[in-house]
């Protein structure tokens, strides 16, 4: 098994907010985030796919079909919008980094298994450089 | 439950010496060069920590950046930044090489993040070397 990983970055805005709590227990659990006029990020997204090498191209996946993928089902999505606002997955769900890693998997899970024999096996998105949430699946 | 997995970097500053009263000098110069030096040197050291847990409901985080920013500085970086890890105790038995160190701040950090669970803790000593140590005791899908 090889595991190949492709870099992106978007640029997007946010802000963490829960409708289910008052306005100071939103205040009190996610401070600075919690602004309703939002703020943003230079997100970099992580994609890494595992596979064998197929044989004839030594490829697991074509880097130019996973980055084609990628801007297809992520980042005309995601780039230069604000979450909160313009994301269907996130009317009704924080967009957390956390949160925002778990969708950037479902959206990319069934492009990728649809494509090749290669399979998703890690996203990880880095909110700032020092700040970065993964998810790998899994039941 | 799914598992993500949170993840957060931070740097300190510290000083040490590898030297083991195990080795002669020579034998010691021999095994850690440079690193020898009687006097010590010193590192901008990057400690990454990853949490790992289900995605809370109500928050949509693994473990809230504040609580574990309090668990990091006051558990490693309090410890260990602007100090010499040779004096620290835990390094009274042991070299304090980065593999140690990346030990040390492991078990430091370990249970410490409830809910969640400590998934790996990396220090890199110098942008080319880093050292990792992994949760072994969960299982191939986590314990979620």
């Amino acid at each position: 098994m090889v595991f190949l990983t492709r870099r992106a970055t978007f640029s997007a805005s946010h802000f963490y907010w829960n409708e289910a709590w008052s306005a100071e227990k939103n205040q009190q659990v996610f401070g600075r985030c919690a602004n309703r006029n939002g703020h943003g990020h230079n997100y970099t997204l992580e994609v890494t796919v595992a596979g064998k090498p197929d044989p004839v191209t030594g490829f697991v996946v074509d880097l130019k079909w996973l980055k084609d993928v990628m801007e297809r089902e992520v980042l005309a999505a995601y780039d230069h919008r604000h979450l909160n606002l313009e994301v269907p997955e996130f009317k009704d769900r924080i967009p957390t980094t956390e949160n925002i890693a778990m969708a950037i998997w479902q959206r990319l899970e069934p492009a990728l298994a649809a494509g090749t024999g290669a399979h998703l096996s890690r996203v990880r998105v880095y909110e700032t450089p020092e700040i970065f949430a993964e998810f790998r699946g899994g039941a | 439950m799914k598992n993500a997995y949170f993840g957060r970097r931070y740097t300190i500053s510290a000083s040490h010496r590898l030297h083991t009263d195990a080795l002669s000098g020579q034998e010691n110069r021999a095994a850690y060069g440079k690193c020898n030096n009687p006097h010590g040197h010193g590192h901008n050291y990057t400690v990454e920590v990853m949490a790992r847990g289900p995605v809370d409901a109500e928050t949509g985080m693994v473990i809230n950046l504040v609580e574990l920013d309090e668990a990091v500085q006051t558990r490693v970086l309090d410890r260990f930044d602007h100090a010499n890890l040779n004096l620290d105790p835990l390094f009274s038995g042991t070299v304090p090489t980065t593999e140690n160190l990346c030990k040390a701040v492991f078990n430091l950090l370990d249970g410490s993040l409830a809910p969640a669970e400590l998934e790996h803790v990396r220090v890199e000593e110098t942008e080319n070397n880093f050292f990792e140590v992994l949760d072994e005791g969960r299982g191939d899908e986590g314990r979620g």
